[in-house]
């Protein structure tokens, strides 16, 4: 122990080499997130900071159009896009990992295959499946149609009844890997011994993995779905590129992030800084409690299960 | 009896498998071979393949569009503030982990605290900061947001690395006489390698990917970068299909390079504690 004391830095010398990474993220993160707080609380003409509103920009968002209709819209878009990354991405995920966990044959090479998509940029991808899903050269109705499907080949991006679905799955297709490594991480980790002794109790397969694999992963389970629905609900790139930044067709894919950058940039609103500085603190709650308010609930699911 | 089920169910298990590979792969492939077909070709034959490779598409994209501004823009973006991140991170991930005052402590907390950033929140005084200092709309202002939004991750990798390394060396070292930077320079740096790869790795990915700081902090067009470039880009060439696809293309090639040379990194880090 006293060895390891003599080899500690002084602190005079430490923070100076703490020094420029201290300075960057002081003037880059810390002072404009201390400053967002205050925006909200003016009123603003342009980029000049007028008076002090308290809360008049929050009532603003929620009585005012076209922030009154849109903003339960979108934040319902946002919720709907949790609800399918639970379903269509995080289900799949944990199968599929389940599934490459049986087995060792190739298990790193699905691993990497089904990770692919993940290591694209999400532009890409939601500008490529945008290309995919064209009516006019599109393969996807192609193959469709090609195998009798005509009936259901259709602009998926142009219909709202289909529009979101599409950013739900596109989000899937391309996050899949990520549920995938982590379950699968999360299943290498357990004691074999529990799978062997209800083998040997004569558990079938499905109740194997219904009974004994999956409360051992309620924990990871939680971590994955805190993660998700924060990326849902800062979900940007995908739903920029499928549906533009109004949310086409008829705002059908419009999220909050997409609502905060018109109002901030697009908006022409000469209160624009402190409307959507609402709306990003609006927002910025609802990830926090909801998150909060998950992992205090889930962590009882956990010790009810154990 | 037990014969049939394990059967079917490796049958089953194989169909499951390679049936989501092609799922995952087929439209990365079809982008690339879209990209090489002409325009006309795409509509007569959605599902074909190319008959005769052309790569006018990529010299349209390359050349027409502007993708050699946006892609040398990303470039440098991204180097420089990996560079300038990691740089600066690994600094103070050394000081952090070979200090044990309570100070230091505090401020590790503030930067892992960092890991969980509002962006949306930040863009706005980011944007005015920027505006102030006469950075708006320029490569530098870029980088340094960049490189400071890196901090907390790259401190907090490059710490617990540290962390983990014997202090014996640079016992050695003081006892010679070397002082604090000389043992950092020449003790240190070698030492670390392999968790500054996985530091550079893990950054430039989602950098070069990033598309919401350009999107708000860049308005001037030479200093786009290749994503906000994309997305002008299909504002404005919304019919000619192949130059789409070669654009996704070149945005894509950077990071299959990058996945070729540092492929050990990538694996060992996504599949990190997977066992076996």
């Amino acid at each position: 122990m006293s060895r390891r004391r003599t080899a500690a830095l002084p602190t005079p010398v430490a923070l100076l080499f703490l020094l420029p990474a201290a300075a960057l993220f002081a003037v880059f993160v810390l002072y404009p997130m201390a400053t967002a707080l205050t925006y909200s609380l003016f009123s603003w003409r342009g980029t000049a900071q007028e008076e002090f509103v308290g809360a008049a920009n929050f009532v603003a968002l929620f009585t005012t159009e076209p922030y009154r209709s849109q903003l339960p819209r979108a934040f319902g878009h946002n919720a709907l896009l949790f609800a399918g990354a639970m379903v269509a991405q995080n289900t799949v995920g944990l199968l599929l990992a389940y599934v490459l966990h049986q087995r060792a044959r190739f298990r790193r090479l699905f691993q990497v295959l089904f990770t692919m998509p993940y290591l694209v940029s999400p532009l890409v991808v939601g500008y490529l499946w945008s290309l995919l899903l064209s009516p006019l050269f599109g393969p996807v109705n192609a193959l469709l149609r090609a195998v009798g499907l005509d009936a259901v080949a259709q602009p998926w991006l142009g219909d709202p009844d289909t529009a979101l679905w599409v950013v739900v799955l596109v989000t899937a297709w391309q996050w899949v890997g990520f549920p995938l490594l982590v379950y699968g991480a999360a299943l290498g980790a357990l004691d074999p011994s529990t799978q062997e002794a209800a083998m040997l109790d004569g558990a079938s397969s499905a109740q194997r993995f219904w009974h004994v694999t999956l409360p051992l992963l309620t924990p990871v389970i939680g971590t994955v779905s805190v993660l998700t629905f924060i990326f849902s609900m800062e979900a940007f790139p995908i739903p920029y590129a499928l549906g533009g930044s109004s949310g086409s067709p008829a705002g059908a894919t419009d999220v909050m992030s997409l609502l905060f950058y018109r109002t901030a940039f697009h908006s022409g609103a000469s209160n624009a800084i402190g409307v959507s500085s609402a709306v990003a603190i609006v927002l910025f709650l609802v990830i926090v409690g909801v998150s909060v308010a998950f992992t205090r609930w889930f962590r009882g699911v956990e010790r009810r299960l154990t | 009896m037990r014969r049939p089920g394990p059967v079917l169910n490796r049958v089953v298990v194989n169909v499951v498998l390679w049936g989501y590979a092609v799922v995952a792969l087929v439209p990365l492939l079809v982008m690339v071979w879209n990209s090489v077909r002409s325009d006309q070709e795409l509509v007569s034959e959605p599902l074909g393949l190319p008959h005769a490779p052309s790569f006018d598409a990529y010299r349209a994209a390359w050349v027409e569009a502007s993708f050699s501004t946006y892609f040398l823009n990303s470039v440098l973006v991204t180097v420089a503030s990996v560079a300038l991140s990691t740089a600066v991170s690994l600094l103070a991930a050394y000081a952090l982990a070979r200090s044990r005052s309570r100070l230091m402590a505090v401020i590790e907390q503030v930067f892992v605290s960092g890991l969980m950033m509002p962006v949306f929140l930040m863009i706005v005084p980011i944007f005015y900061l920027l505006d102030t200092i006469g950075l708006a709309s320029t490569r530098t202002g870029l980088i340094l947001v960049y490189a400071a939004v890196s901090v907390p991750f790259s401190v907090f990798v490059l710490a617990t690395f540290l962390r983990q390394l014997p202090d014996e060396l640079e016992d050695a070292a003081r006892i010679d006489g070397a002082g604090p930077l000389r043992t950092f320079w020449s003790v240190l740096l070698p030492l670390v390698r392999p968790a500054v790869a996985t530091v550079v790795v893990f950054r430039f990915v989602p950098i070069w990917n990033d598309f919401f700081y350009p999107l708000i902090l860049v308005r001037d067009r030479a200093s786009y970068t290749l994503p906000v470039g994309l997305t002008t880009f299909f504002g404005e060439y919304q019919t000619s299909w192949s130059t789409l696809f070669a654009g996704l293309v070149i945005a894509t090639l950077p990071l299959v390079v990058l996945f070729l040379v540092a492929t050990r990194q990538i694996v060992a880090g996504l599949t990190a504690g997977m066992g076996r």
